[in-house]
């Protein structure tokens, strides 16, 4: 079967993240205040695979091979519905 | 005596890197293509500097991932010198070479500038020619360059002595105005555990002639040549 697989990679928490820092202080300038400012990246992946634990299976192992770095980073993967 | 540089697309201190060890330093060094393989064994290699695949998903991730890595692995396997320059470092940890990451910098732009870094181990044969707490001066050039490990990782690499350089000021003394990237500790040169591998952001072949404004990079690469002499 065909399935699709949506893979969220973020920083783990604590990880200093200039980027979003940056992020937060632009909407904070636009009169956007946060209290929290994160972001992620996604990758939409289709596989073909026996069952969607052998899919989300084969995705994880893609995480921790190249789409994540696990000192930095966290994933999930879930199967897109 | 022979090393090799790695070629990937993107790589652009290929060449500058051949010129210090080819030419000043006086070490036979090949020039081998990613695709190619290494064909031979080599006494030490070098992955030089760089944007391979555009930095895309993070710098060095992708070369860390291609069939020549293997083989670079197998290199340090056997015992022998491996140097990470820059984006070489970066696909060196990308590889789990040295334990630990190099990601954006934490004022996230492309930095480019002088840096003094302390030598924190001469004692390893990368930094021979050194003296333990000597100031060199050589340029940084790089955005994901802030090195980042675990509070275990720190402690490991701190207890043996796994620290190669961190960043100073002229005097040798380390704060967060000089350390320009942000890096834990002021880390910028981290070693594996048997010292034959070390990874660094600062571009020693940039600093190697006295024409540049510094020959103190230079050092590294006759550290390395004074080791395989040695045998």
């Amino acid at each position: 079967m065909k399935v699709p697989i949506q893979i969220t990679i973020s920083l783990k928490e604590g990880i200093l993240d200039p980027e979003a820092r940056a992020i937060q202080h632009a909407l904070t300038d636009l009169g956007f205040p946060t209290e929290k400012l994160s972001n992620a990246r996604l990758f939409f992946i289709t596989v073909e695979a026996p069952t969607e634990e052998a899919a989300l299976s084969q995705a994880r192992q893609m995480c921790e091979r190249l789409l994540a770095n696990p000192v930095i980073h966290r994933y999930a993967a879930e199967v897109a519905r | 005596m022979r090393f090799a540089i790695i070629q990937f697309g993107g790589s652009n201190c290929d060449l500058d890197t051949h010129h210090a060890l080819q030419d000043v330093c006086g070490v036979d060094t090949d020039l081998v293509w990613y695709k190619e393989g290494l064909g031979r064994t080599y006494d030490a290699i070098i992955i030089p500097g760089g944007f391979s695949y555009g930095d895309y998903l993070r710098a060095g991730a992708i070369a860390a991932r291609t069939p020549i890595m293997e083989e670079v692995l197998a290199h340090v396997w056997a015992g022998r010198l491996l140097l990470g320059i820059c984006n070489g470092a970066q696909i060196g940890a990308e590889s789990r070479l040295v334990p630990g990451t190099f990601t954006i910098n934490s004022y996230p732009k492309f930095i480019c500038r002088w840096s003094c870094i302390r030598v924190e181990n001469a004692d390893t044969p990368f930094t021979s020619s050194y003296r333990e707490g000597q100031v060199i001066r050589i340029p940084i050039a790089h955005k994901e360059g802030r090195y980042i490990a675990s509070p275990f990782t720190l402690k490991e690499l701190n207890t043996y002595h796994r620290i190669a350089f961190r960043f100073c000021n002229r005097e040798g003394i380390s704060t967060p105005e000089v350390n320009f990237n942000g890096s834990m500790e002021h880390i910028t040169g981290v070693l594996n555990k048997q010292n034959t591998v070390l990874l660094m952001m600062p571009h020693p072949e940039r600093a190697s002639e006295k024409v540049f404004g510094s020959d103190d990079g230079r050092g590294i690469f006759e550290s390395m040549i004074a080791h395989v002499e040695k045998g």
